[in-house]
């Protein structure tokens, strides 16, 4: 197999520089009248002279570039085919849990925990760090069906609209505190889940992506549009901050605060701080609850149901309710994440709920590996942190933003760990339940 | 009398695929059904299971009238479908796919089950936690057996075991086949197209043709049928196209 490799390898660097030869010779004959002849006025008489350095530089350049160009590229490729031969060579190795994935999850979220008290004093740090997690939140939401369940579902932005307008409302109108609100919320969202599954029950793939494309259209326009119930373009204000179980997050007033129950100093950067651990808690319970999820039979089904609709029928599994469920469970999560949006951000507008930001949570998946926990996590680093440092760089943000999303699914086509971890093993031998 | 196909009728959209099939299958039997592609044999075995539905006829499933249930309906009667092209869960691990057919059955039986699986197919518990995708299409072949027998159905129905696989594997799919049958009286309607094959191991066999049961008659009356042998065993393309 080494002398195979090798061989390939030596072949591959010939054919390299036969290549890039080829290019510059292209470049040679192009730049010659482009570059290796100019016009220079030489007192008023218009001349042609030649720059024969600058084309050499110019041929030179464009070897050099296309050998490193197609080392790149075979370098890639070549991982690619061994990775693909130890797939269906050691197939042990490749389906034994991976213990440097595992680490690299006990890692994140330890660096989770300890973010906060690290830079307690930056509140920028703690802020950024809380829009990421509300998008690992919406992504390991939009996994369950997207990912695990296979329904394509290009409006998820509005199960995330419904769970901050829910709480907005509930809050304004009612009084209704975060944790009071949170379970109904959730109860909203996800019968809005199956109000868009039902219709679509027969539908797949593309046709079933129009479908829910739209329904994030129709609850956008319908919050822009019914005044009376949502504020229309102008949204929802004031919306009460979580508290503390009762303890307001306020300067030392008449009321018991959060500051002056522990005895602190008042600082805003409390709440930041507190907001932080509750979005890390919510999406920690999500990521408990979707992983439990998967090793139960209804988690499985979903996983069925992607890869073969008709094979799980004649399991006898109902694939009405199993595809409801998915729809359902989704969106509930979406829900929570827009609950907590909502109470952080203390006013909400259908500018929030665009349809940019269900390609963005939808990106996360795909980007992170279909189906992947950690990969949501590492794909929502990506997706936030990048427009964040490339403030810098002002217009070409986007560009940026969009150049990574395309290297990364050309370097993974199958998302940042597109591994799946089987959820049964053996046991010493024998089947385990 | 375990299963009962009277005069069924079947469209695929503009097409009428079935026009009046009746076939019935005892207990404890291997019934087969051969015909040529497009004959309908596959439409067959999906209209038993609901998809589509008979536009007319009756399909009664141990006396009870199954006709218009839904496919997940007919699997929890005690139907078992190992479906043409295997359509495994690819990307599922070989243990899950196993999983995913005891979904009906008993969480107790599942060991036990998954045990005698895999006495009866080795291979499957060497690659239990290799995805299913990887495994060679014979191996697909008996993932997608084991996956059925898994919920203990009463019926197996097997949609062209044999296609696509090497000689040597189709001889072990129909050696298993003989064993389920013969050790542990399993009742079997295969479909398939290898003839030879199929009628050696059937005690009854039906010939089908553009929808319509044109022969029956037990395996080895139908193996000897010149007919049979003209159209289905000797090179019998010309024939099937008349």
């Amino acid at each position: 197999m080494a002398t195979l490799v090798l061989a390939t390898r030596q072949e591959s660097a010939a054919a390299r520089l036969k290549d890039a030869a080829t290019v510059a010779v292209v470049a040679l004959l192009l730049g010659i009248p482009m570059i290796g002849l100019t016009t220079v006025d030489q007192g008023g008489a218009l001349r042609v002279a030649t720059r024969w350095p600058a084309l050499a530089a110019f041929v030179a350049a464009c070897f050099c570039g296309r050998l490193l160009l197609r080392y790149v590229i075979d370098r890639l490729r070549q991982r690619r085919r061994t990775r693909e031969h130890a797939d269906t060579a050691t197939p042990n190795e490749n389906t034994a849990a991976n213990p440097w994935l595992n680490r690299l999850g006990w890692g994140a979220l330890a660096f989770a925990l300890l973010l906060p008290v690290a830079f307690s004093d930056n509140r920028y740090v703690v802020d950024t760090a809380t829009t990421v997690l509300i998008y690992v939140m919406l992504g390991w939401g939009l996994n369950v069906v997207v990912g695990l369940a296979g329904l394509l579902d290009l409006g998820y932005v509005a199960f995330y609209a419904v769970g901050a307008y829910t709480y907005a409302l509930l809050s304004t109108q009612f009084g209704w505190g975060f944790w009071q609100a949170l379970p109904v919320a959730g109860g909203v969202t996800a019968s809005f889940g199956i109000l868009l599954g039902w219709p679509t029950l027969r539908l797949r793939g593309d046709y079933l992506a129009i479908v829910t494309l739209g329904f994030g259209e129709i609850i956008r326009i319908v919050l822009v549009n019914w005044t009376e119930m949502s504020g229309g373009p102008n949204g929802i204000t004031s919306i009460p901050r979580p508290s503390f179980f009762g303890l307001p997050f306020k300067p030392p007033g008449d009321a018991p605060t959060f500051a002056a129950a522990f005895g602190l100093e008042f600082s805003p950067s409390h709440r930041v701080i507190f907001l932080y651990y509750l979005i890390l808690l919510l999406a920690l319970l999500t990521n408990l609850f979707v992983s439990r999820m998967r090793q139960l039979p209804i988690g499985r089904a979903w996983e069925a149901m992607r890869e073969d609709e008709i094979a799980c029928k004649a399991m006898g599994i109902n694939a009405r309710n199993v595809k409801l469920s998915a729809f359902a469970i989704g969106a509930m999560l979406g829900g929570f994440a827009g609950v907590f949006f909502a109470a952080r951000q203390g006013f909400i507008s259908p500018e929030s709920f665009t349809f940019n930001e269900s390609a963005i949570i939808l990106a996360i998946v795909v980007l992170g590996g279909m189906g992947s926990q950690l990969g949501v996590v590492l794909a929502s680093l990506v997706l936030v942190l990048l427009p964040e440092l490339g403030r810098d760089f002002a217009e070409y943000r986007m560009l940026l933003f969009g150049a990574a999303m395309i290297l990364i699914m050309i370097w993974k086509p199958g998302g940042i760990l597109a591994h799946r971890e089987p959820t049964l093993r053996y046991l010493s031998g024998s089947a385990a339940r | 009398m375990m299963l009962q196909l009277s005069g069924v009728h079947a469209h695929y959209g503009p097409i009428h695929a079935l026009r009046g099939v009746d076939i019935d299958v005892q207990v404890g039997e291997v019934v087969t059904l051969i015909g040529a592609n497009g004959a309908g044999k596959s439409t067959l075995m999906m209209t038993l299971f609901g998809q589509p539905r008979a536009s007319s006829g009756r399909v009664v499933f141990n006396g009870e009238d199954i006709t218009a249930l839904a496919t997940h309906a007919i699997a929890r009667r005690g139907i078992s479908l190992v479906p043409e092209g295997r359509r495994i869960f690819p990307r599922m691990s070989v243990l899950e796919n196993l999983q995913m057919g005891a979904v009906l059955g008993e969480p107790a039986n599942f060991a036990i089950d998954l045990k005698r699986m895999h006495a009866l197919f080795p291979i499957l518990e060497e690659r239990g936690l290799q995805r299913a995708g990887t495994l060679s299409g014979g191996e697909q072949q008996m993932l997608a057996i084991a996956r059925a027998l898994m919920s203990r159905p009463q019926l197996l129905l097997l949609d062209e075991p044999s296609l696509g696989l090497a000689p040597l594997y189709i001889k072990k799919i129909f050696q298993i086949i003989r064993e389920l049958n013969r050790d542990h009286g399993m009742t079997i309607l295969l479909v398939e197209q290898n003839a030879h094959h199929a009628l050696r191991v059937a005690h009854r066999g039906y010939v089908l043709q553009h929808g319509r049961i044109i022969l029956a008659g037990g395996g080895r009356e139908l193996l000897a049928n010149p007919e049979v042998r003209a159209a289905y065993l000797e090179g019998g393309h010309a024939a099937t196209a008349a």
